[in-house]
């Protein structure tokens, strides 16, 4: 286990240094002809302005998982109500929001929502940003909302019995014996979703929201040098891989925890 | 009134535009991209599994190169982003590749849009697949192994008669996940130009200007095609039940 444990992290550590070791061994190749600048210098030339719509990336990541999680949680609670006709709307959402596309969702959005709206008799600019983080917020929610549910399930009946018995109203039972329990099982895979989204967020480039994608094809536009291409999306692949993997890596570590306890 | 009458009538007299019903060119580009979407969807999901298996299979061997090359490869298609990952086989990798030639005597790539968005969604979802066979396979006791062997079954008798048969009905239920995940991620071939259902609905709404309508029969088409697969793996799922076992 431990062994296994040691050699991933040592491939993984491999792999993000890949991409400069590449466009090092790149860079010597090319100081045959010292006329074309080497990848290297372009590349550490590029690398502000991709880091830049790289952090647009994570700042995206950041307010679309907490919307989403404002509006996941009470549907997730919603999903379990005693009401019927409440429980039936909110498994329906959660199953909409769920199974479709999320680039089908950031689509919607894009096109749906008005570039500005008209509040008190002033036009309030809405911009293309902010349409993509709600966009993204929208798959979030329902993905939230079943690892609610799933989280509130796995508490065992007695819990709840045993807390009517202690003359616990109903939200009481929930807010303060079932939620408490159940959000150290809902963590690791909220943790999951959150790195699934940091993952999605190139998806508004194709919705022409300025990211680090698109700023790595306009650095690559604007050299306009096929060799540029590997190293280039190399160091964005590098980047993402350096923010999510570490996420990955505490997700199976709190696994693990919870799994020696039962 | 035919049907194609009273949808034109639909649109001029109430404004709702479906033309994917009465414009034959729209019919066609729409249930080209569905197709293509199923053809994308389908194919990945068969080289996906291949890849899972392999994966698995390696991870379980004896040689330490192979388990941390497997391991490499998961953990660096998980941690990515599909999209980029895509884009960087079809414009970083594809210039590498040897071209063909065509019968006009022009040089094109060997492999197309449809042939990298396949490659790139089965390594991505085949990734997956390696850690949900491998903790799968994991799942089966130990005790059930060495009851197969000795009852006289070799290795590979006991790992395709009893194991296998196991770990995959283990396995299910995450692997279906995965597979609708895979059936959502084919989207992403928008961005390389290949033809799938939201590229056609794209082409269409900018051409025929009913965004709002395209949108939505889009999105009732996923949904449907996704309903579609979860209800055949349901059946799957309970003609495999295994009688008095939890799988």
């Amino acid at each position: 286990m431990f062994e296994t444990k040691l050699t991933a992290r040592g491939v993984a550590i491999a792999f993000a240094a890949a991409a400069f070791v590449a466009a090092v061994s790149l860079a010597h190749a090319e100081t045959a002809s010292p006329a074309a600048a080497s990848i290297l210098s372009l590349v550490v030339k590029w690398l502000p302005l991709i880091f830049t719509g790289f952090l647009l990336n994570l700042l995206v990541s950041v307010l679309s998982m907490a919307i989403g999680t404002v509006a996941g949680v009470p549907l997730g609670l919603a999903q379990i109500a005693r009401h019927r006709v409440v429980q039936r709307c909110a498994s329906a959402v959660t199953q909409f929001t769920r199974n479709a596309p999320w680039l089908v969702l950031l689509f919607l959005t894009m096109f749906l929502l008005p570039f500005q709206f008209r509040l008190f008799g002033q036009s309030i600019p809405f911009p293309a940003w902010i349409k993509a983080v709600i966009g993204l917020a929208i798959p979030v929610m329902g993905n939230v909302s079943e690892i609610v549910r799933g989280g509130v399930l796995s508490i065992p009946r007695a819990q709840w019995e045993s807390a009517e018995s202690l003359a616990f109203s109903p939200t009481q039972t929930v807010f303060k014996i079932i939620l408490p329990q159940a959000l150290k099982r809902m963590l690791p895979p909220w943790m999951n979703l959150y790195a699934i989204l940091a993952m999605a967020t190139p998806l508004i480039a194709i919705v022409g929201v300025q990211d680090g994608l698109t700023d790595v094809r306009g650095a690559l536009v604007a050299e306009n040098r096929t060799d540029l291409l590997l190293p280039l999306y190399a160091t964005l692949l590098a980047m993402f891989f350096i923010y999510c993997y570490p996420i990955a890596m505490a997700t199976r570590a709190l696994e693990r925890r919870a799994e020696v306890k039962f | 009134m035919t049907i194609v009458e009273a949808f034109k009538h639909l649109n001029d007299a109430y404004g709702i535009n479906l033309s994917i019903v009465y414009d034959p060119f729209d019919r066609e580009r729409f249930v080209h991209g569905f197709l293509m979407t199923l053809l994308l969807s389908i194919v990945s999901m068969a080289l996906s599994i291949v890849i899972g298996l392999v994966g698995a299979w390696l991870l379980g061997g004896r040689s330490r190169l192979l388990k941390g090359a497997t391991t490499g490869f998961v953990e660096a298609f998980r941690n990515t982003p599909p999209l980029i990952q895509l884009l960087f086989f079809f414009f970083a990798v594809s210039p590498f590749l040897p071209g063909a030639v065509n019968s006009a005597g022009q040089v094109t790539p060997l492999i197309g849009g449809v042939g990298w968005a396949i490659i790139s969604l089965s390594l991505y979802a085949g990734a997956l697949n390696v850690e949900i066979f491998r903790s799968g396979l994991e799942a089966v006791p130990s005790a059930t192994r060495e009851a197969a062997e000795s009852l006289g079954y070799t290795r590979l008798q006991a790992f395709r008669h009893v194991v296998f048969p196991l770990a995959f009905r283990i396995s299910l239920s995450a692997l279906n996940n995965n597979m609708v995940n895979l059936i959502k991620t084919t989207t992403l071939a928008y961005a390389i130009g290949v033809p799938e259902l939201l590229y056609a609905s794209a082409a269409i709404w900018s051409e025929s200007l009913n965004v709002r309508e395209m949108m939505l029969v889009m999105l009732a088409t996923y949904l449907l095609l996704i309903a579609g697969y979860t209800g055949i793996m349901n059946r799957v799922e309970r003609a495999l039940r295994m009688p008095g076992t939890d799988v």
